[in-house]
Order: structure tokens, then sequence, then C-alpha cells
């Protein structure tokens, strides 16, 4: 891990040009020069120049396992917010039951929460979902919160480092959907520890080394309890 | 005109102290609202602005939706208690034409083609008026756009000139609009340049005019670098923190 100073870039800001780099996610071109598109920051990899963004909606991605709000069922298809620019469609065909025309809600109605995975983003941005993968089905019980989009990958951590610690120490059902709904299911002290550690990663996301810290966090509380 | 009021003496100072080509002072914070996707509060001399951005979401109503590009929508309002004399309140014929003219000048500079079907909505909410409401509506709406992490091409910035009794000068204060002969507010984009609104208020002769210009784009490229600084400032701090 690179321990170098992180840079906030500002839209617009000049980040080099084209003949010694290329431009990556954040970016965009003018005149052979390479400029930040959104306040983010820098992050120079290879030959390519690139921005991560530090607020902003979800922009989804196919493959992406998100947690999604019903908004409508249709005769033959349900509308789900999942946070991003565009609601997203679940086809019945899509979803695990054996749905008759007309029928979907009685299976998923306005205000269910689903677990899903995007199937398809399309070049205009149309987005549908899917619930047929890996255990993914509708939610019932537990909290669903939001957090920042852009900040989903710590609260996972490297290769689930952040979320299997939550996990442990916590004894909480966890999912964490890319678009930023957090689920959460356990006792009511599990919950609440799991919230309380979340804040913390939210507000020090950016910090280095904060693995170790939430750790840390986690076993002196759990000492207290235990 | 004879309006009994002397708005700049022989020695170019005007009635606050300033000289032809000073601003009022300007004071912005991002950041200010936990609602928002992304918000401002800026000071402009008297003007107490709050802009506040939603989204990319989906448009509504459906048939605004534009299938190939964002929409973006400014609404632009006075509070009732913003000037003197009570406004009254609810969208009115000036205010629905700033909200066009902002609206329009904001969607030059956002990279609309990155969600299509979607609405980006902007509210300014003018607090405290006190001349120039729209320079410094649409300069707060720059910065909350910044903020809500909205890509686009420039954070837009804007600035006012204006005429009084017979100089040419920057940033009208309030008895300066009022008394004047002259206002033109100017928003650009400040990379390149562009101009994304102009207007213009009462007369100028073409040499008038060409001077206004210059100092409102030479005064659009000072706040321009407030502007930068207020984001950083709030940015800069939560990457630092270790």
């Amino acid at each position: 891990m690179s321990e170098e100073k992180r840079t906030v870039v500002l839209p617009s800001q000049l980040l080099g040009d084209t003949k010694h780099h290329k431009a990556g996610h954040g970016t965009f071109v003018e005149n052979g020069k390479i400029y930040s598109e959104r306040l983010g920051i820098l992050n120079k990899r290879l030959e390519y120049i690139n921005v991560a963004s530090l607020k902003g909606r979800y922009d989804p991605i196919v493959g992406d396992f998100v947690i999604g709000i019903v908004m409508e069922a249709m005769s033959s298809s349900w509308l789900v917010d999942i946070n991003a620019p565009s609601p997203a469609l679940l086809h019945v065909n899509e979803a695990p039951w054996k749905v008759e025309f007309g029928d979907t809600e009685k299976y998923l109605n306005y205000g269910d929460s689903v677990m899903a995975k995007v199937l398809q983003v399309d070049e205009s941005k149309k987005l549908q979902i899917t619930l047929n993968d890996r255990n993914l089905y509708k939610i019932r019980g537990g909290l669903i919160i939001d957090v920042e989009p852009s900040k989903v990958p710590r609260i996972i951590g490297k290769k689930g480092s952040m979320i299997s610690l939550l996990k442990k120490y916590t004894q909480c059902r966890i999912f964490i959907g890319q678009n930023g709904r957090v689920w959460i299911d356990g006792t009511e002290e599990g919950i609440k520890k799991v919230l309380q550690t979340i804040n913390v990663i939210e507000t020090e996301a950016l910090a280095f080394g904060l693995t170790d810290r939430i750790e840390t966090l986690l076993k002196k509380d759990a000492k207290d309890v235990i | 005109m004879k309006t009994g009021i002397e708005l700049i003496d022989s020695n170019g100072k005007r009635l606050d102290g300033r000289s032809s080509e000073e601003l009022r002072k300007i004071k912005i914070e991002a950041g200010v609202l936990h609602r928002a996707d992304g918000s401002c509060y800026l000071e402009w001399g008297g003007n107490k602005v709050l802009a506040a951005v939603y989204g990319p979401r989906e448009a509504i109503p459906r048939h605004t939706q534009n299938p190939l590009r964002a929409i973006v929508n400014a609404r632009y309002n006075m509070a009732a208690f913003s000037v003197e004399d009570r406004k009254r309140p609810g969208p009115d014929r000036r205010s629905r034409e700033i909200s066009k003219v902002i609206s329009e000048a904001l969607e030059k500079v956002v990279l609309t083609e990155q969600f299509p079907r979607a609405a980006i909505d902007v509210n300014i909410e003018v607090l405290d008026a006190e001349a120039g409401t729209r320079c410094a509506g649409l300069t707060a709406a720059g910065v909350a756009l910044a903020d809500a992490g909205i890509p686009m091409k420039d954070i837009p910035v804007s600035c006012a000139a204006g005429k009084i009794t017979g100089h040419v000068v920057l940033d009208l204060g309030k008895e300066e609009d009022n008394f004047g002969d002259a206002d033109l507010p100017v928003a650009i984009s400040p990379r390149t340049g562009e101009i994304l609104l102009l207007q213009m208020d009462g007369h100028l002769t073409f040499e008038e005019f060409n001077k206004a210009l210059d100092f409102a784009i030479k005064g659009c490229y000072t706040v321009s670098e407030i502007q930068k600084k207020a984001i950083l400032d709030k940015y800069q701090s939560i990457v630092e923190v270790e």
C-alpha cells in the first residue's frame, strides 16, 4: 500500500496531457489536456490518471450486488429503487418464484426490500436487476442503513477484511450493497455496535491502517461485554 | 438622472468605501446540509444564499425526461423576509426568469450525457438580499454541484458590473443597483472563459459595455478562487484525518 499523501482534485483541474498519460476514470480530455471531471482523489496508476470520487450517487456496474426497495409492482415486472440515477427493472423471469401474470403484488409489493444483482446496464443507462444468483432474496427483518456509496469499499475492506471483522465481533448478519445500502440483522446490542463502527469507518474512510484500528476498537468493546 | 445621492465621489470612492474595481466581502462554505447530496452557503456583502443539489435522480414528471441527457432544474427562490418590504412568497415572473437562465448556465458545464433521463435539481434560496442575488445564487450553485460529486467540465462562477453616475464599476451594492444607470450580470466558465450568462439592465454605450464586461470577467476569476478554496478547505481536512 502506498503511503503517499492523498490529494484532493476539483472539477476542471488540470491533471496532465495525453502525450504522457492516459485519461482514466473521472477525467475528460479537451485539446490534448486531461482534466478532472469531479471532486475526488487523484490516483495515478501506470500511465493512467484516475479520479476516485469522494461523493456522489451510485453508478451501477453489471455484477454488483445491491439492496433495492420496490417502488412499483407492474403486471410482469417490478420497478426497484437501487439509489441510481434511474429505477431498475426486475422482470418476473428474474425472480425465483413462479408468478402468474398480474400476480406480482403477492410476491413483492411497494416498500419491500430485496438483495439483487445488477444484470444489465445499457448505453442509455437503463437498468435490469436479477434475483437469480447466489443467495439473493427478499429481506425480512433487520435494519437497512444508507452510507456514502464511495465509502462502501472501505466498509468491506481488502478482500473483505473489514466486514469479516465486523461479523466476527458482533455476531450480526450483514449484507453490503454496492449502492450504499447496508442490511444488518442480529441482536440489539450487536446492531448498535455495527452502527457505531460503520459510523467510525465512514468518518475516517480515508485514513491509513483503518482495519487495524477498527479491530482494536471492536476487541476493546468485546472485552467489556464478555 | 437627478437622484440627489452621490454614488461615487471625486476620489472614486463609493458609498461603502470601495474603489470602482473592488468586490464586496465574500464568504463561501461547502457541504452545510446533511439531507442534500451537495450544498453551499454563501455570503456576498449583504446577500445570504443557500444552495442545495439533489441527484442525478429520475426526472419527474416523466415527459420532461430527455432520453439522451440529464436535465438541470434550478429553482431560484427569495424568502419572504429577504427584502425590506415582505416579498409575497412563491414563484413570480422575476424568479422564474432567473431560474431559467441559471438552469441553462449550469446545463452548459454539467456532463449531462452521463445521466440519460435523469434530473439534477438545484435549489437556490435567497435568505437575505442586497443586489446581485442571481450572481450570488449561481456562484453558490456551482460550489454545491461540485460538492455533490456531479461530473462537470468546470465550476461556473458569476459576478456583476454596472454603471453609477457615469462611472463603470464592479459588483453593485444595493443603493448603486437602485439608483445606478446599468447592471450587467455575467457568468463564465473560468477554465475556458466561455460566457454562460449575460444580462443587462439599463443603458451602456459600446465602450462602457466592453469595460463593464472586462470588469465583470475579472471579478469572476477572483470569485472563482474563493470558490475553489472553499471546497478544498472542506475536503482537504477530511483527507488529512490520521
